[in-house]
Order: C-alpha cells, then sequence, then structure tokens
C-alpha cells in the first residue's frame, strides 16, 4: 500500500518514464544542452535560458540521485550546474548589463532566498516522517514571521524574537496535531485550516498591536556572520563572507537532522511511526507522543524559517501573508528530495535561485521574471506528473492512527 | 443546567454513547438523526464563539463587534424591508448578495469534487483563469452585440476554468498524482500567470496606459445588466440568478442524472463502482472538469458583472476561491448547505470590509477582515473533526437523560 501522495493507479506506460535512470540520462542532456544553448550554432542572446535548462537538469540530478540511483544522479546535477556555468561564462562577453545579474552575491542572496524553504522543507520532513501531512508549513511559517518580529521587537533581542516566533509556530503546530491525531480528523483539511487561521490570527495582530500599516522600526535583526579572511576576498567574499546566522544554522540543521532521522534510535522510532504505526505500537513505542513531537518539532522549524524571513532577510519587518506560498515550496522541495534531508536541501537550494534570478531580472525582464519565479511550481507540477511513483513517501503517511 | 436536576446516566448508557461516537457507522447513525444540520450550525457558532473571544481579549466588545457587522452587511434590512439603493441598509444586502453569488460557484467548485471523493483546494486557481480569461473576451470583440459577447465571454472563461481544474483531473486519473498538490501548484501557476498577464508590458495590461499593472476595461457590450442598484456603484448583476440556477443544476445533476450517481458512487467507494461497471478515471477526470467550470463561471461573472479590470494588486488580496472550500464544508458539501454557507460568508465578506464603517463601527475594519480569516479557519477546522463536535453533542444529550430515553 502507498501513502496519501501516491495513491496511483497502474499505468504501464509511464513505467519506464519512472525509472530513476532514464530520469538522469535526460538531466544529463539537459546539462550539456544548456551549455550549447550560449553557442553557436543556437547561440541564445539571453543567459536565462543557460540558466532555466541548467536548474532543470540540476533538480532531475536531485531526483535521481535520491531514488536510488546515486551516482548517475550525482554525475547528472553536477552535469547541469557545469552546462550552466558554461552558458554563462560563454555569454558573459559583450553583455554588460548581466555582469550586475550574475555575480558572487547572487550566491548569497540564492541563500537567502533558500533558507526558510530550506527550514521549512526539512519541517515537513520531521511531520511527514512520522505518518502527519503537514500542508499547514505555510501557516506555521507564517506565524513565526510575525511573532518572531513582535518578540524581537517587545523582547529587544533577536534571541527573544527566535524563541517567540518558534513558540508560536509550536502552538499552531500542537493545535493540528490535536486534530490529526487525536481527533483523526482530516489532515488535508485541518492543514489548510491551519493555514487560514494564521493568516487570520498574524493578520488581526499585525492591526491590533502595530495599528496598521506601521512597521516596527529600529528591531534588533538576526545578525550576520562575517568569516575574517574569506570576508576580503574578491570572489568568496560576497559570496559566503557575510551570510546571516540562520543561513549556517540551516546548513547545520540539514546535517543534524540527517543523522537523526537515519543514524539514531530517535529517528528508527519515528520511520517506524511513519511506515507502520501499529507495528511499531506492537514493540513500544508510543505513536502519538512520537508524531505529536515530530508536528510540534516541524511547526517549531518552519516558524523558525519564518523569523529569518522577517527579522533576518525582511530586516525586521512584516507585512500581510509575508510567506506568500513558501511554505508550498517549501513542500515541494521536500517532495523533490524524496523525503530526505540533503535533497530537500538541493532543492530548496535550486528554487532559491530561481527566485534569487527573478529579483534580479524583474528590472530588465519582467516576463522572464516571472518565468523564474512560477519555475518551481510547474516543476513540481511535472514531477509529480511523471515520476512520483518512484518517490518513497512514509507508507503510512496522512493516515490517522487509532490505538487499540 | 446542573447535575443536580439531571442526575447522571447509569453506566451503560454512558458506554453506548461512547461507542455510538467511536465506530464510523455510529457517527453516522448520530448525523442522521441529527439531521445533518447539528454539526454545520455547532460548528459555526462554535467559531463564531472563539472569534469573539479573540475580540474580547483584545479589548474589543465582541457583542457589538457583532451587531456592527451585522449592520454592515446589510442583514438589517430584514427589519425594514425596501429596494430603495439610497438606504444603508438596502446598499450593504446587495453588495453582500454581490459576494454571495461568487461564493455559491466557488463553494460548488470544492462541493462538486468532494462529492466524487476528491479535495479541490485549487478553486481560487481556476476563479483567477475564469476572471483573466473573461477579461481577454471581454476586452477582445469590440462593438459586438451584448448577447452573443457575453456568452462568449462567460462560456470561454467556464471552459478555461474546467480545462484549468481537468489537468488536475487527468493527472489523477493517469499517473495517480494526488489532486491536492497539484491544485496547490495549479494555484500558484495562476497567481504567477496573472502577474505576468497585468504587469509591466504583459499582454493583458492597459493597452492605454503602460504605466500601471492594471489589465483592459471589459468592453460595454459585454458587461452584465444590473438588476437592483446602480452600475457604477457596483450594483448587484444578474450574475445572482446565474448562481441560484447553478445551486439547482448541482442538486439535480448529482441526484437525479447518471453522472451524478456515477460521480457519486466513485466517491462513495472506487472499487465498488469499479466494480460496477463504472470507469473511475472517467469520473475523476468530469468531476474535476465541472468543479473547475464552477470556478471559472464565477470568475467570469464577477469579471463581467462588476469589477470590469483586474490589477496585480487585486491578486493577492483576493480570497474567495479559498473561502469556497468552507463554504463547501460548512455547507455539507449539499447545494442547500452551500446557499446558505455562501450567505453567512458573503455577509462576514462585506460586513467586515467596507460596509463596517470606520470609525463609527466599534471595531475597526482592518480587524474584522481579518476576524474573517479566523472564523474560516476554525470553521474548517472543526468541520474536518467531526469527532469533536459530535463528542459535544453527545456530551450534551448525556446531560438529558430524560429526553434520550424519549426519543429511544
Amino acid at each position: 500500500m502507498s501513502g496519501i501522495w501516491t495513491e496511483r493507479l497502474d499505468n504501464p506506460v509511464s513505467k519506464r518514464l519512472r525509472d530513476p535512470a532514464s530520469t538522469g540520462y535526460v538531466a544529463i542532456g539537459l546539462g550539456v544542452f544548456a551549455a550549447f544553448l550560449a553557442i553557436p550554432p543556437i547561440e541564445a542572446r539571453s543567459i536565462v535560458w543557460s540558466i532555466l535548462v541548467g536548474i532543470v537538469a540540476t533538480l532531475l540530478g536531485i531526483w535521481t540521485a535520491t531514488r536510488g540511483r546515486r551516482r548517475l544522479g550525482y554525475g547528472a546535477a553536477v552535469a547541469g550546474l557545469i552546462g550552466m556555468g558554461l552558458g554563462i561564462l560563454a555569454t558573459r562577453s559583450g553583455t554588460g548589463n548581466l555582469e550586475a545579474v550574475f555575480n558572487a552575491a547572487l550566491i548569497a542572496q540564492m541563500f537567502a532566498f533558500a533558507t526558510p524553504l530550506v527550514f521549512g522543507a526539512i519541517a515537513g520532513m520531521f511531520s511527514e516522517r512520522s505518518g502527519v501531512v503537514n500542508i499547514g508549513l505555510e501557516g506555521m511559517m507564517l506565524m513565526g514571521a510575525f511573532w518572531g518580529v513582535y518578540g524581537a521587537d517587545v523582547g529587544g533581542s533577536w534571541v527573544v524574537g527566535l524563541i517567540v516566533g518558534a513558540a508560536a509556530g509550536g502552538a499552531l503546530a500542537l493545535l493540528y496535531a490535536y486534530f490529526a491525531i487525536h481527533l483523526r480528523a482530516d489532515q488535508i483539511v485541518g492543514g489548510t485550516a491551519v493555514n487560514f487561521l494564521a493568516l487570520g490570527i498574524t493578520g488581526y495582530f499585525f492591526f491590533q498591536l502595530y495599528h496598521g500599516n506601521y512597521v516596527p522600526t529600529g528591531v534588533s535583526t538576526i545578525p550576520n556572520v562575517r568569516i575574517p579572511f574569506v570576508a576580503d576576498s574578491h570572489f568568496l567574499g560576497p559570496a559566503i563572507g557575510n551570510l546571516s546566522l540562520m543561513i549556517w544554522a540551516g546548513f547545520g540543521l540539514v546535517i543534524v537532522s540527517y543523522f537523526v532521522i537515519f543514524k539514531t534510535p530517535i529517528g528508527l522510532r519515528i520511520r517506524a511511526c511513519g511506515e507502520h504505526p501499529r507495528a511499531a505500537d506492537t514493540v513500544g513505542i508510543n505513536v502519538y507522543a512520537v508524531r505529536y513531537g515530530c508536528v510540534i518539532l516541524s511547526g517549531i522549524l518552519a516558524a523558525l524559517g519564518g523569523v529569518y524571513l522577517s527579522d533576518g532577510f525582511g530586516g525586521g519587518s512584516f507585512n500581510d501573508n509575508m510567506t506568500e506560498g513558501r511554505g508550498f515550496i517549501a513542500l515541494a522541495a521536500m517532495i523533490f528530495g524524496n523525503w530526505r534531508p540533503f535533497g530537500a536541501f538541493g532543492a530548496a537550494l535550486l528554487f532559491g535561485l530561481s527566485s534569487a534570478i527573478a529579483l534580479r531580472l524583474q528590472v530588465y525582464s519582467p516576463s522572464a521574471s516571472t518565468l523564474f519565479n512560477v519555475l518551481p511550481y510547474v516543476l513540481t507540477l511535472i514531477a509529480v506528473a511523471g515520476v512520483i511513483g518512484r518517490s518513497v513517501p512514509p507508507a503510512a503517511d496522512g493516515r490517522p492512527y487509532k490505538k487499540q | 443546567m446542573s447535575n443536580e436536576e439531571h442526575p447522571t446516566p447509569p453506566a451503560e448508557q454512558t458506554e453506548e454513547a461512547k461507542a455510538d461516537i467511536s465506530s464510523a457507522a455510529g457517527r453516522l447513525a448520530v448525523k442522521q438523526r441529527a439531521g445533518g444540520m447539528i454539526v454545520p450550525v455547532v460548528t459555526a457558532l462554535f467559531a463564531f464563539l472563539i472569534g469573539g473571544l479573540v475580540v474580547l481579549g483584545t479589548g474589543h466588545d465582541p457583542l457589538s463587534a457583532y451587531r456592527d457587522i451585522f449592520n454592515g452587511a446589510g442583514l438589517n434590512w430584514v427589519f425594514h424591508p425596501t429596494t430603495d439603493i439610497a438606504n444603508t441598509a438596502a446598499y450593504n444586502l446587495s453588495q453582500t448578495l454581490l459576494q454571495t453569488t461568487t461564493l455559491i460557484l466557488c463553494g460548488l467548485a470544492v462541493a462538486f469534487a468532494f462529492r466524487c471523493g476528491m479535495f479541490n483546494i485549487g478553486g481560487q486557481g481556476q476563479y483567477f483563469i475564469g476572471l483573466y480569461v473573461a477579461n481577454w473576451l471581454g476586452y477582445s470583440f469590440q462593438g459586438m452585440a451584448r448577447l452573443p459577447h457575453v456568452l462568449i465571454a462567460v462560456v470561454g472563461a467556464t471552459l478555461a476554468g474546467a480545462a484549468w481544474a481537468g489537468i488536475a483531473g487527468v493527472l489523477k486519473a493517469t499517473v495517480g498524482a494526488h489532486e491536492v498538490i497539484t491544485t496547490i501548484m495549479l494555484n500558484w501557476i495562476a497567481i504567477w500567470v496573472g502577474e505576468w498577464l497585468f504587469g509591466d508590458g504583459g499582454p493583458l495590461q492597459n493597452a492605454a496606459n503602460k504605466t500601471v499593472p492594471i489589465s483592459n476595461d471589459v468592453a460595454g457590450s459585454a458587461q452584465l445588466p444590473v438588476f437592483w442598484g446602480q452600475q457604477q456603484l457596483q450594483g448587484l448583476h444578474v450574475g445572482f440568478f446565474v448562481a441560484i440556477a447553478a445551486l439547482v443544476v448541482f442538486s439535480l445533476v448529482l441526484n437525479r442524472t447518471t453522472l451524478g450517481y456515477e460521480v457519486r458512487a466513485v466517491g462513495f467507494n472506487p472499487d465498488a463502482a469499479a466494480y460496477g461497471g463504472i470507469s473511475v478515471r472517467k469520473n475523476l477526470v468530469r468531476a474535476m472538469a465541472i468543479s473547475g467550470a464552477f470556478a471559472g463561471l464565477a470568475g467570469a461573472l464577477d469579471m463581467l458583472g462588476y469589477l470590469y479590470h483586474f490589477g496585480q494588486s487585486d491578486i493577492p488580496a483576493t480570497q474567495v476561491g479559498f473561502l469556497g472550500i468552507a463554504v463547501a464544508l460548512l455547507g455539507r458539501n449539499t447545494a442547500v448547505g452551500v446557499g446558505l454557507a455562501s450567505l453567512l460568508f458573503g455577509a462576514l465578506l462585506f460586513g467586515t470590509t467596507h460596509g463596517l464603517q470606520s470609525g463609527v463601527s466599534t471595531i475597526d475594519p482592518a480587524l474584522a477582515s481579518n476576524l474573517t480569516y479566523i472564523i474560516q479557519g476554525l470553521v474548517v477546522l472543526f468541520v474536518g473533526a467531526d469527532l469533536l463536535v459530535l463528542s459535544i453533542w453527545g456530551w450534551r444529550k448525556k446531560l438529558r437523560p430524560k429526553h434520550r430515553e424519549a426519543t429511544a
């Protein structure tokens, strides 16, 4: 039996398409194509196409790697990146204003855009690994974004902001957990409710506490980490020399969650609850406790991503519905990464790159900018359409468990 | 009601009440006994109660806030009925009905898919696609006669909505991609398509003024006639009757046609339906497309009825497609229920925003409009957990053992 994301009917036609190997070969092909786009005979004048094809190739590579064909997948991902790089180099000569779009600072911006997604995707992974689908990531992130700024404003320190934001996300997650686990409510409906609720609560209290459009000023923001020697270097300086603390925390989170999920007894218990809750119950694991823990952790992590969005990336300000669908992109990154930390991280980085490029292209070409903004959603749609059968979500994902 | 007056029931009755609620069949039985009305009514009351507590906790008077919203929605019109639009209550009511029109169709978009066992979160995207196509067709064909122009725009937008939802239906039927994830993605794609269409240099951006990201105005020949109020003041257009008719069509199609029977059979149990010779795949696609048609029609009626143009900034401010989820769930996916729930949310939508007079009202419209989202979220949360409402219902029954014996 399969979980909630993979209820699929048998379809022999697309079986070959679903083989991760074929995705890998397509990815390598696209990577090569990304480089060739820039040189004759095609000679695309705009660098946009190389980047676009390169991102698609790299994502497909991650897809392949997280679904069993590791070497082929990583090879394909590297091919995509190299193809993208070569394409950029080839078009770089003679196109002056593209320098403003594609430079070392783009890497820093990619990390900035990707970090909320990294937190969100890891958050979703914990919840779903324990067997609870979390559509409410968006709402939990939004809670973190508002209450984080509020905490930093009132408490006078970004540390208080992080704590208050995490607590708000955790509280909403606890409410969701009670409905999803104890009351066995439909998890998709419950998650949708959580999103509406967060939109209402944050909007209501934003106006109540800050009287409309007044955005708090002088809020203590999450600091950047300046690496002494790297910060002064020519290329690495603008790229990674002065990144926000939360970006580094995000890197750490990915590594830690990999070890927790796959290398510790706790992770084994979490996965057992997501794969076969009855069996887990039989051997004495408290399924409800594990699921409560994971959903609340999920809320806390998603909220931390939200705090970064408002109090780090946003410079200590908030506006209504600030997350603007980032929770759903995080969900998509998690699916792309096959419910695995490093896969989700890779997908989040590429979605972040896509957003960063979209922002920079806005001035030069609004339509190309839209193309990069819509890319995560389109790719996810294509991915779930073509190859979700190869994904391995936790078997009991989305199924309420009833104790006997 | 205290326990002294009504002694606690015997132990075996309590056990029976518990058993009633814990099994699915028992829950169904309770629902049927309750006539299906209890859960939505309790849910709505509960949501308003908690919303009121939030208002109270933040230092406002919940009773006068709800009274102001009630009046802001024009529901006090029933005390002094008049068709004169100069009367504030009459005007507010016409605006509430304008919102109700949209919500009925967005609610049906969710409800129809639900009856086929699918959760269509994509009403928002399908509504947007309907808006875009209606704007495009309404602006093109300048100088055409009114009836064909309106028909072309409405039918085009409805089909576009059906096609947009059909993508999710086809993906579900062929490769089994879950409709929730596909419709979420389609929502965001529709949003970005709108940003592109109406944005700077976009194909549907206002031809006369290239500096603002707003669409062209729909031609006069494609605008729907207004029957209550004035067109300049956003009067109630004939689309209201279309929405009422859609409720009837929804009910007839589901309950009186082969198509409706098949859709419900697949929704009830796909395996049994397949065993009975019903094509599950065909019905998944059909149900999704019909759902999308309702949402697309909603977009068309809004565009041709009172919006006439749409801007980039209107896109994030529009939430009616999502409100359709609350409408359908509260209305238990039936025609009558959707109609009543639409009126409730239509009243909330207008009564908490433009209907509320800033300064006069005890609660600021900016707070009240967010109160709508809170109530919406609570409604969806509680409807999703009928176990909670039913346990409260069972608990209430336990407090009245005599009444229970009389019915048993």
